[in-house]
């Protein structure tokens, strides 16, 4: 007996060295992997119960997650010198496609956010959310930390630009997202807390100021925010039916495929922006945690590599990978469950839809290649 | 600081360290504010947002219940319900909705002229509800939209159960009809409790029973989506959903006899007038026509615009109930009960004989009051003066007894008050008993002798209804029993098929009559059959029974000056209308009966006829011989049900029978019949 659990032991211990010897030429971070691979697969089961059952929903979100993970394979595998490099030209080629977008996009749900390339769409401003921060990161990346005014005026040019181009598509969500993304890279190189705080002022200013020139949906989004029980058919429906959904989920949930709000088509965007309400309805407080822990997971075990990163290009466009994550994940869940706004900001690998997914996942794939590259730069 | 900044690495790490651990920080606390959200809104709040979630799907849909039927007392099914198929419209469903229309009017299926209305009516609804298009579809019109279902999509065939009265007409002025529910309607009755209800009682049994017939109506919830659509396949959500099935309504049991109706209908064909036919010894209404009629079949399930108008503009009012509603003078029918209250009253001597001419004036006055057809009746006795109808001597009997004392005894008879008939409509007639003389001659003036007179002979001030008629016919022939008529007998619970039967309502006996003023009047009136002198001899002649009756003929002109009542030379509208009432057999009745044909002059002539061939086929057999008394029937209430006497009547029921009971025991009651000796 005791001779068999040895062997079973060293068995596994084998196996394991094995796989972790695979991940390692492969680039990969193992438990990263195993974190976004275990949220991946809970979004498909949520997803089959979402869509009712509409497998070829579930097909498109296989082959783009396979997407997104053959996408971040090989970025873990490009040398983050390569990336470097590259930051400015992604940024400016980014930036032309807004610019296309402004000019030829496709409106679609009164907003001009597609570029129409034959047989695929394409969303540039999903590309600005990882080509900010590298901008960011790579101006920074030579200049002495803390960055002085003058650097702060070329970062907030190099943000504002894109995120302007992307409000007035309209996507608010996407352009709040870009500016967080490029924000946290300049956070993370140490900008004065003086200047965090007259930015934030500016920020509510800003807000208050620019609610004249909201769209309509936009404004009317805020309003429901801070009274959903005024449009209860209205714009605050959302919000109401999403908090029931919520609620009436209990600690355990009604069970899988028996969420009557979701069922009977009562919580919009069930498979998109609010997937997370589906899961706190089917699968309860129990569900929910269990995911957030994963997400969780995800972002310390993000940060925590991006902390390893050998120069300040790395760590501040890890960092920002991991902190663009948490800001996704706690818009997403602080809007269904009504404790901000509404945003259209997706689930992140579980919400249905395209460009998100294949972000995301080379977002981690960038983050993987500056950790497992560290050795190779001094 | 320093005008020359490079960079230092160990620095920028910790810094970097720094704000990493400050964001995890903030990311922590972040976490904690939507764990806390979501512990509010799924532990704290779980109930509330349980019963939100539950409510948003479910929607509550009633289950009409069918309706009672009402059935004749041998067990015909007189108002019944029928499946029906009605076309439904699902406007979402539709792809091209003037396509969809033009192609039913191709399949004469929709009126052309109907579309623009269906059109504006689908409109104004939700585009998932369903709209009815075209209501009860026959047979043919179903199978030939049947074979093309697959050609109207969002179109399709509704099982619903409509009222259906399957012998049309017969008996309309008692069952009465349903309609749709109208706005008026709706202030008497709970509209919850008639969610899923289409029609309502609206006249006769219909509606005096409405609550009974109408049952419980049930209701089942269904799920629906955020858009109000049923879900079809509910699946594990089904399992809360609540049925409540639906209480059927109680089964009328009439007291109609279907054939003496049938036979009543028939014999006036073609007339404006009534029949009303009454077991005297419970109240039981064997016939109730009035003619014209109309199919409430017409009204049940929505009638036309086109339809009604002919009915209302008909100029023999088919929709007017005859029977409870026409108040007409009685004529010589009324001389019996003069007769008797001057009896009782002591104000003739029925042995005295008195000379009576062809007419007679009052004391004082010139003004001649004739005999109708000029005749004179030479020496006559009350007895006579009722069988050969002699007006003069009734002229003189009226003057004499005055109009207090006339109009104290009309009540009595059931004159000047509902008869209390168990369905609404009835009309009170008109009869000068002292309250209404108070009230419309207070001071005697404009009230002239002369009234008093033609009172006498059924004239001037006095008007009663065919109803009132036979039930002042029934309390003669039960020597002064008056029930309440009633159709409705029992109540059959339809799931049981218990049976409650009601009591009849004795509500008064005229204890004050002596029999030897009951045996008087009712020889008299036997005498009206039989006699060669007597109004009816020649309608009644060599019948089988004894007859006891009452001719009448109701003026609705005055003679022209010279006394002349020239038929012919009177339009129509405006001759005489014809009374005869009558019970039988004399000394057991069975039956009473009365008969107005309008317009149609002697009463002997026009309506004798109808009454004699009423009683024939409810008291003889095939082979011509009387019937025993009580005819086996399947729906029979159980004889000796004792009835309920109102609190108006003092006596024990025992001792009614006494004072009440002929010389023979009433065979022909079902009643009373068991209690004899």
């Amino acid at each position: 007996m005791l001779h068999e659990e040895v062997s079973t032991e060293s068995r596994t211990r084998r196996t394991l060295g094995g796989a972790a010897r695979v991940l390692l030429a492969l680039k990969v971070d193992g438990p990263l992997l195993t974190g976004l691979g275990l949220v991946a697969a809970y979004g498909l089961v949520v997803l089959y119960s979402a869509s009712s059952e509409n497998s070829p929903m579930l097909l498109r979100t296989v082959l783009r997650l396979a997407l997104g993970a053959v996408i971040m394979l090989a970025l873990a595998r490009v040398n983050p010198n390569v990336l470097r490099r590259a930051s400015p030209w992604l940024y400016a080629i980014g930036v032309l496609l807004l610019l296309a977008v402004a000019a030829i996009g496709h409106v679609y749900l009164g907003a001009k956010r597609w570029l129409d390339l034959g047989p695929v769409q394409f969303q540039p401003s999903e590309l600005m959310k990882l080509a900010v921060p590298m901008m960011c990161a790579w101006y920074l990346h030579e200049r002495p930390l803390p960055p002085r005014w003058s650097d702060l005026a070329v970062l907030s040019a190099i943000i504002l630009t894109p995120v302007a181009l992307v409000a007035k598509e309209p996507d608010l969500g996407t352009a709040m997202l870009i500016g967080a993304g490029g924000f946290i890279v300049v956070f993370l190189a140490g900008l004065r807390k003086r200047v965090i705080a007259t930015l934030l002022l500016l920020a509510v200013a800003g807000m208050l100021f620019g609610m004249r020139f909201m769209h309509g949906y936009q404004r009317e989004r805020l309003v429901s925010y801070l009274n959903p029980e005024a449009h209860p058919l209205g714009a605050g429906y959302h919000i109401i039916q999403s908090q029931i959904a919520i609620g009436s989920g209990g600690v355990f949930g009604k069970g899988w495929m028996a969420g009557s709000q979701a069922l009977l088509d009562f919580l919009p965007e069930r498979t998109t922006d609010f997937i997370f309400s589906v899961i706190g309805e089917e699968f309860g407080l129990l569900g929910v945690l269990g995911l957030l822990l994963l997400y969780a997971f995800i972002i310390g075990r993000s940060l925590y590599l991006s902390m390893q990163g050998p120069d300040t290009f790395s760590r501040l466009l890890g960092g920002s990978v991991a902190l663009t994550f948490f800001i996704y994940v706690f818009i997403n869940a602080g809007m269904t469950t009504g404790l901000v706004p509404v945003v259209g900001v997706p689930l992140p690998l579980v919400s249905y839809g395209g460009s998100s997914v294949v972000t995301v996942l080379s977002g981690f794939g960038i983050l993987m290649s500056l950790y497992s590259h560290r050795k190779l730069m001094g | 600081m320093s005008p020359v900044r490079i960079k230092d690495h160990w620095r920028e790490q910790r810094m970097f360290d720094r704000r990493a651990w400050f964001a995890g920080t903030v990311m922590v606390l972040s976490a904690l504010a939507v764990l806390g959200r979501l512990y509010y809104l799924q532990v704290e709040r779980h109930d509330y947002y349980s019963v939100l979630a539950q409510a948003n799907g479910v929607r509550t849909e009633p289950i009409p219940a069918a309706r009672g039927l009402i059935i004749a007392r041998d067990g015909e099914v007189i108002a019944s319900n029928r499946p029906t198929f009605d076309l439904m419209l699902t406007p979402d469903e539709v792809p091209h909705l003037h396509g969809s229309l033009e192609h039913l009017v191709k399949l004469k299926l929709l009126q052309s002229d109907a579309i623009p209305d269906l059109i504006r009516t689908i409109q104004s609804q939700e585009s998932f509800d369903s709209v009815p298009i075209r209501l009860d579809l026959s047979e043919r019109e179903v199978a030939r939209f049947a074979v093309r279902r697959y050609e109207f999509p969002g179109i399709n065939l509704s099982p619903q159960q409509a009222r259906w009265y399957p012998f049309g007409s017969l008996a309309v002025d008692a069952v009465g009809y349903v309609g749709t529910i109208s706005a008026s309607d709706l202030k008497h009755i709970n509209p919850a409790a008639y969610a899923g209800t289409v029609v309502i009682g609206k006249t006769g049994v219909e509606a005096a029973y409405e609550r009974q017939l109408h049952g419980t109506n049930g209701y089942r919830q269904i799920l629906v989506n955020a858009l109000g659509r049923p879900v079809s396949r509910p699946g594990v959500l089904a399992r809360d959903l609540h049925v409540e099935p639906p209480v059927a309504g109680k089964d009328v049991i009439l007291s109609l006899d279907l054939k003496i109706q049938r036979l009543a209908e028939k014999l006036l064909k073609g007339r404006d007038g009534a029949v009303v036919a009454l077991d005297p010894w419970n109240g039981d209404i064997l016939a109730l026509a009035s003619s014209p009629a109309f199919d409430p079949n017409l009204f049940a399930r929505g009638i036309s615009e086109k339809q009604y108008q002919a009915l209302v503009n008909n100029p023999d009012l088919p929709l007017f109930n005859r029977a409870l509603r026409a108040q007409l003078p009685t004529g010589s029918t009324i001389k019996p009960a003069i007769a008797l209250g001057a009896l009782t009253d002591g104000m003739v001597n029925p042995k005295k004989r008195i000379y009576a001419s062809s007419d007679w004036h009052l004391p004082g006055s010139d003004h001649l009051f004739h005999n109708a057809a000029h005749e004179v009746c030479g020496w006559v006795g009350l007895r006579m003066a009722i069988i050969m109808s002699c007006d003069v001597y009734f002229y003189r009997l009226a003057y004499k007894m005055g109009v207090d004392r006339i109009g104290a005894w009309l009540p009595n008879f059931g004159f000047g008050h509902p008869t209390g008939i168990d369905i609404p409509g009835e009309q009170s007639g008109l009869a000068p008993t002292p309250a209404w003389m108070a009230k419309h001659y207070p001071h005697d003036d404009g009230w002239y002798p002369g009234d008093t007179v033609i009172l006498g002979i059924g004239q001037g001030s006095f008007l009663a209804t065919p109803l009132q008629m036979a039930h002042y016919t029934s309390i003669l022939a039960t020597r002064g029993l008056s029930f309440e008529p009633r159709l409705v007998t029992g109540l059959r619970n339809p799931r049981t098929q218990k049976i409650h039967w009601k009591r009849p309502v004795l509500d008064g006996n005229l204890r004050m009559i002596s029999p030897a003023a009951w045996k008087v009047v009712i020889s008299a009136m036997h005498g009206v059959t039989t006699n060669p002198r007597g109004t009816a001899y020649w309608a009644m002649i060599n019948s089988p029974y004894p007859i006891a009756g009452k001719t009448g003929t109701a003026q609705l002109t005055r003679e022209d000056a010279n006394g002349d009542y020239n038929k012919k030379a009177t339009p129509e509208k405006l001759r005489d209308d014809s009374w005869f009432i009558a019970f039988a057999p004399v000394q057991a009745p069975r039956i009473a009966v009365a008969v107005l044909v309008e317009h149609a002059g002697w009463g002997a002539t026009a309506a004798a006829p109808i009454a004699r061939k009423i009683m024939n086929a409810y008291l003889l057999g095939p082979n011509g011989k009387l019937l025993p008394a009580t005819p086996p029937e399947p729906l029979s209430e159980p004889a000796g049900l004792r009835p309920r006497v109102t609190s108006g009547v003092s006596a024990t029921l025992t001792a009614l029978e006494q004072a009440a009971r002929p010389e023979n025991p009433p065979v022909g009651s079902r009643v009373l019949a068991s209690e004899a000796p």
